[in-house]
């Protein structure tokens, strides 16, 4: 459905795309995932028409970007990043307006929005500007839905939403997805990397990588521990010096660090110089890689 | 055309519900008649006058009486001497004189420490004194045609009606643009099979539709309120303000697709439209008294070939065919900008 062959994109100094290189299948729902600033909008904004990438190709339902502009804004639903609706309309107002503006009504994809619609229907008076961040996304995610559309570009739709509408957002892309709707989707938050069928770890303008979030995980070679302590800054900073280590960060309540070796000695040796550093108290457990471990191991590189 | 319908209607939600900003739109006008009309006038009113008679006749005295049968004058008391009539100067409490000798020759003094005020008042004193019997001021018959009166509003109602239209049609228009852009909208319309045309055309609908409201109340208001005359058609007149009025969208059109932010509109519809509008229509410095460049400049501001065409057709009540170069430079400067912008405006971001 969406195909990027070395997708290059500058703004005067700035670098926001670098030689990507993506494929999304039909009836995927494919995440970018990554911080701000790695070049998400940009990619987005180029896949539907809005700006023109600098070099490289890119087709989205077989069509190219540059130049087939009016058949892809026909057949794709697109979310902005920033809460796009009108604030002074209400919600019946602008869901009819975004249908009438693709030339349909919302009588007659009524039924491929009802499981979204029917949770803000009780505000359907009430304006836009006045719902909540997770209701305004569930309209905004309405208003990109009305016409139908065989790929859906949303671009960071959880962000500054509360974790329990990000997890209900989740699960209405997945029943979207369930329906055959080709979805890519942007993201700041790794966590949600796993609701993906498929994603891209994304920084600074490249494609760290690109497969399916049980492949990047298990892609990831090196021991991984999670570290606890007493004295968690300065464990930081010395856990930063010690010799074994391959990569050590914060990474919530605890520390996660790397080794550089695989020997069996390894893990012992560490735990002797945690003893020595005076950390008798450390909790040093062996853990399973997610998604931003992942992440932090290939920004590395 | 029904997405253009419901364009339209979404507009005017967006402008009645924002009922602060309408009010302003439509109360305007009305505001402008009054100041101009009555506070920031530039008529004469009540001039103190002394008059210092050597003649003793009573052509003089009648001439004296009309000065001070008129609004514009008002005499003080009895005057002897020049000296007198000098210190009364001095002083301020005469902002005119009226000297005549004893052959009957008269001679007007006025104080020109304020220029404009000084040429109103001799204009005034010597239209009076010339149709009250007295030997011609300076050999001179002067007659003022078409405001004889000398009225200010005959000047600023067509000046307002440029202000406004302008400040209605391209203003709003641009921040109302602009702010598609600014909160995002702009991007999901523009990713829509929506004609991005139909964007601009219903942006302007409810402004130019505001403008009429405010035409016919500046024209209701100066017709009724401050007695300007209406010499020729109203029809021109209102087909003029819309011509005008499309100039301005244009112009709105082209400030939106150049800057970012409402802010950027605002200010570059304040500055680059309106001040023109102010100084080098003509509605307040006489064009002609500019040097070249401000002339030149102001051969390109279109509020001057509106504001000398409306006034050619309410005062002077000129037709349509005698203010052809006035209509069909506005009708130019439309299909210009219209062009331009259109050629600017972006499909993509």
């Amino acid at each position: 459905m969406v195909i990027c062959r070395n997708i290059n994109k500058t703004y005067g100094e700035v670098v926001a795309l670098r030689d990507i290189n993506l494929h999304v299948r039909k009836g995927e729902l494919f995440g970018l995932i990554g911080p701000d600033g790695a070049g998400k909008t940009s990619l987005f904004r180029i896949l539907v028409t809005l700006i023109l990438p600098d070099s490289g190709q890119a087709r989205v339902n077989g069509l190219d970007v540059t130049t087939s502009l009016k058949e892809i804004r026909r057949s794709v639903g697109y979310m902005p990043g920033r809460f796009s609706l009108y604030q002074d309309l209400s919600v019946e107002e602008n869901l009819k307006f975004f249908a009438t503006v693709f030339n349909t009504s919302v009588e007659a994809n009524y039924e491929l929005i009802r499981d979204i619609y029917v949770q803000i229907e009780p505000f359907r008076k009430r304006r836009a500007g006045k719902l909540s961040g997770g209701m305004k996304q569930k309209l905004a995610l309405c208003c990109a839905l009305i016409h139908s559309p065989e790929i859906l570009f949303l671009d960071e739709p959880t962000t500054g939403v509360d974790p329990v509408s990000r997890v209900e957002f989740w699960d209405m892309l997945d029943r979207l997805r369930q329906r055959g709707i080709t979805i890519m989707v942007s993201t700041p938050y790794m966590d949600e990397a796993s609701r993906c069928n498929r994603i891209a770890l994304m920084r600074d303008g490249r494609a760290l990588s690109v497969d399916t979030p049980e492949n990047i995980r298990a892609s990831f070679s090196r021991p991984l521990y999670a570290l606890r302590s007493a004295g968690m800054y300065a464990l930081l900073n010395d856990l930063r010096g010690y010799e074994g280590a391959h990569s050590c960060y914060a990474f919530g309540d605890a520390h996660h660090l790397t080794l550089g070796s695989e020997a069996d000695g390894a893990e012992a040796e560490l735990r002797s110089w945690l003893d020595r550093k005076g950390y008798a108290d450390a909790q040093l457990s062996r853990i399973e890689p997610c998604i931003e471990d992942c992440f932090m191991e290939l920004a590395r590189q | 055309m029904r997405q253009l319908q419901s364009f339209i209607i979404k507009e005017f939600y967006h402008i009645l519900r924002d009922s602060r900003t309408l009010m302003i739109l439509l109360i305007m006008p009305i505001v402008q008649i009054m100041l101009f009309g009555y506070a920031i006038t530039t008529d004469i009113k009540s001039t103190p006058t002394a008059v210092l008679d050597h003649s003793f006749n009573t052509e003089t005295a009648r001439m004296i009486e009309q000065l001070q049968a008129s609004e514009y004058f008002e005499l003080y008391g009895e005057v002897r001497s020049i000296d007198d009539v000098h210190l009364l100067f001095r002083q301020g409490k005469i902002r005119m004189a009226v000297i005549v000798s004893p052959t009957q020759e008269v001679q007007l003094l006025a104080d020109a420490t304020n220029p404009n005020e000084a040429t109103s008042l001799v204009q005034y004193a010597t239209a009076i004194i010339n149709s009250s019997g007295m030997q011609p001021l300076a050999g001179v018959n002067v007659q003022l045609l078409y405001n004889p009166q000398l009225k200010g509003a005959y000047n600023f109602v067509p000046g307002i009606m440029g202000l406004l239209l302008i400040l209605i049609c391209a203003m709003m228009t641009s921040v109302g643009i602009v702010r598609e852009k600014e909160t995002g909208t702009m991007e999901v319309l523009l990713v829509s099979p929506m004609n991005p045309f139909y964007i601009v055309l219903a942006k302007a609908t409810p402004y130019l539709l505001i403008s009429l409201v405010n035409i016919a109340t500046i024209l209701l208001l100066s017709r009724y309120l401050l007695g300007v005359p209406m010499m020729g058609s109203v029809a021109l007149v209102v087909g003029l303000a819309l011509l005008y009025a499309l100039v301005a969208l244009c112009l709105g059109l082209l400030i939106s697709t150049m800057v970012a932010t409402q802010q950027a509109a605002m200010l570059i519809s304040g500055i680059v439209l309106m001040l023109p509008v102010i100084m080098l229509s003509g509605m307040i410095f006489p064009i002609e008294n500019m040097p070249w460049l401000l002339r030149v400049i102001a051969h390109i501001v279109p509020a001057k070939w509106f504001i000398t065409a409306v006034k050619d057709v309410m005062i002077k009540g000129l037709t349509a065919a005698e203010i052809w170069h006035e209509l069909s430079i506005l009708t130019a400067m439309v299909l210009g900008l219209a062009a331009f912008s259109v050629k600017r405006f972006k499909i993509r971001l």
